[in-house]
Formats: structure tokens, C-alpha cells, sequence
């Protein structure tokens, strides 16, 4: 897979993780005016943050988007059924959801080779 | 099936010497593809160690990025509009380069600088300091992040091909092996069955002809006794007198 330099990381997340996020720098509007973050409150409905998380997948110029975990569930179907490298879909924990190794879709394909002490 | 299920060929000399090569072949493919699942699943469990330290790491960046957050906003207010509409240029990218496993390659992203920090400004009226400090943090969490991010990824690529070897290596110990020496073993017991058709037939022949030549002999003898000869024809050799012709 042949790879220009120069990914952008997207993010969906709350509003404080976007926020913490885009002060490290890692915010890009495009010609188009589309973001590379998307805040999600609770007014967001799922169908909007499918929507954004496709578009984030088929967007070459992404290499790692971010999701926070509690709104990675709502979505679980679709990353599920991500199954490529690239982008890799990251699960990060958010300001009011600890982080539960046991949801995240990638640890669990891991599980069975390592108990669950190994997690915490 | 287990009699059945073999190459298709023909049982001769050549085909059992072509099926031998083949059987080399195979043994050879498996220790091969074996020696390969081994190297990706050792690979594949030290980047699963990995995974999980990292993740622990990052939950603890991120627990302190957001607090440092949190004292940012206590200081100077909102400003959670300020940065989400200033949003320009991105600051801090992801470069993949490729790690070659074992003859699979694995991309590994790096994250670096690319031009100045938006937010240079921001907070200057009061709380400067809070919100360099959760820069700061951030960005420490973003390059965890990455670095977890490329783990994870060759986690997914290992995955899939640790499967795809293992399958193969299975596939050819159980399958294509044994049907080889399935088609050996055919060969064989054709080849010895024609050997003893062949013997079998040689043998009919020899005893044919002893009948055919014990015919013969009967039949010339009743002949000679017939016409009251001997059984030698007479030869130029043999002595018998000569009638004198000059002296008589």
C-alpha cells in the first residue's frame, strides 16, 4: 500500500476530547470546508456519526481516526466490519468514560491468548 | 474416498519419479510455511505485549491531558469555540513507513510537526500558561497515540496473515500430502501388478513353445521311422568307402 506522506488523524469524540485534540495540533479544514474532527453531544443522532465515520474511512488522506469509546459503541456494527489496516480506528477513552479493555474490537480479537489480568 | 482421492495420472516410471519430486516438494513447502507461521506468531505476540502496555500508558496521558484541560478552562473561560473555529492547517501528521516481516509488510506511522502552531495565540489575554500546558500533554498523547495506532494496525495485518499461513500449512500437511502418497502408493501396486502380469505371461509363452517344439520333434520322428532313415542327414564328414575307380 503505497502511502503519500502526510495523514491527517481525524477525531469523533466529545467536545472536550476534540477540543484537547485540536490543541495538539491536529486540526484540518479542506478546500471543501469538511473537518477532520467531529463533536458529538447528545443531540448528535447515531445516523449523523455514521454518516461522519464512513466519510472518515473513505477519505484517503486519513490515516488513524480517533473515536471515543462511549461513542464507538453506539457505531459498533461499523467498525466491526472494518476490517482494513488503513485506516486504523483507535478507541480512546473519554473525559466521563473510563476505558474498558473488554468493548474495544480490537482486544478482543486478542482475547484467549492473554487472561484478563493482562488488561488492566 | 480414501482410495480414490488422488492425482489423476497415469501409473508408469516417469509419473512415479514426476509424483516423488512433487512429494519432496510439498514436505519441503510445509517445514518452510511452518518456520514462517512460527516467526509472524512470535512477531505477533511481542506487538500484542505491546498493545496492551501502550494502552496503559495512554489511558494515564490522557487521564492527565484531560485534566490539564479541564485547569485550562478554569482559567480563561470558554474556549471551546474559540479553537473549534480556528481550525486551519494541520499541525501534526502521520508519515506510514513499511517494516517487511517475514515477507509482509507492515505499515508503522510516525507522526511529525508540519508547520506552525495554530494556537499560538490563543489564551494570551489570561491562562496561557494552562492551556501550553495542555498543548503540551496533548501532543504527548497524540504521538502514544500513533505509535499505538501503528501497533494496532500490524496487530490486524499479522492477524489476517498468521491465519492465511497457518491455513495453508494445514492444508498441505492434511490434504495435499496425503493424497500424494496416496497416488505413490497407486502407482506402486500398478507397477508391481503389471510386473507380475508381465512374469505371468512370460512363463505361458515358455510353456507354449516347449509344446510346440515337442510336436515337432514327435512328428519328425514318425517320419524318419516311416521312410526307415536315420535321423542324421548324411554328411560329407562321416567315413564311408569310396568305390576305387582308377584300379579295379
Amino acid at each position: 500500500m503505497a502511502l503519500k506522506p502526510g495523514k491527517l488523524i481525524a477525531v469523533i469524540g466529545d467536545e472536550d476530547t476534540c477540543i484537547g485534540f485540536l490543541l495538539g495540533g491536529i486540526g484540518e479544514v479542506n478546500k471543501s470546508r469538511a473537518t477532520n474532527f467531529m463533536v458529538v453531544d447528545k443531540n448528535t443522532s447515531i445516523a449523523e456519526i455514521e454518516d461522519t465515520f464512513r466519510g472518515f474511512l473513505k477519505r484517503n488522506d486519513i490515516g488513524i481516526v480517533l473515536i471515543n469509546q462511549n461513542v464507538a459503541e453506539m457505531i459498533r456494527h461499523i467498525i466491526d466490519s472494518h476490517v482494513l489496516p488503513i485506516p486504523a480506528v483507535l478507541e480512546i477513552p473519554s473525559k466521563d468514560c473510563p476505558y474498558d479493555p473488554s468493548k474495544d474490537s480490537v482486544l478482543r480479537r486478542a482475547k484467549g491468548m492473554y487472561t484478563g489480568d493482562d488488561f488492566k | 474416498m480414501s482410495d480414490k482421492d488422488r492425482l489423476n495420472v497415469f501409473p508408469s516410471r516417469m509419473a512415479l519419479a514426476i509424483i516423488k519430486a512433487r512429494l519432496k516438494g510439498a514436505q519441503k513447502g510445509h517445514s518452510l510455511l511452518k518456520k514462517k507461521a512460527d516467526a509472524l506468531t512470535m512477531r505477533f505476540r511481542s506487538i500484542l505485549k505491546k498493545i496492551i502496555d501502550t494502552k496503559q500508558e495512554v489511558g494515564e496521558v490522557m487521564k492527565s491531558a484531560q485534566f490539564s484541560l479541564a485547569e485550562a478552562k478554569f482559567t480563561c473561560g470558554d474556549i471551546s469555540h474559540l479553537i473549534l473555529q480556528n481550525v486551519t492547517k494541520a499541525a501534526v501528521k502521520v508519515k506510514s513507513k513499511k517494516e517487511n516481516v517475514v515477507g509482509v509488510t507492515l505499515p508503522i506511522f510516525e507522526s511529525y510537526q508540519d508547520g506552525g502552531d495554530t494556537y499560538e495565540l490563543t489564551g494570551l489575554a489570561r491562562g496561557g500558561q494552562q492551556i501550553d500546558k495542555a498543548k503540551k500533554s496533548y501532543g504527548r498523547a497524540i504521538i502514544l497515540l500513533v505509535e499505538l495506532a501503528s501497533l494496532q494496525t500490524s496487530f490486524i495485518t499479522l492477524d489476517e496473515v498468521i491465519k492465511i499461513t497457518n491455513r495453508r500449512v494445514n492444508a498441505i500437511e492434511h490434504v495435499i500430502i496425503p493424497k500424494i502418497e496416496r497416488t505413490l502408493a497407486y502407482i506402486s501396486s500398478e507397477l508391481d501388478e503389471r510386473d507380475r502380469e508381465e512374469f505371468y505371461r512370460l512363463k505361458k509363452v515358455q510353456e507354449k513353445k516347449k509344446k510346440i517344439k515337442a510336436q515337432d520333434e514327435a512328428l519328425k520322428k514318425k517320419r524318419a521311422e516311416e521312410s526307415g532313415e536315420t535321423e542324421d542327414a548324411p554328411s560329407i564328414f562321416d567315413t564311408f568307402p569310396d568305390p576305387d575307380i582308377v584300379f579295379d
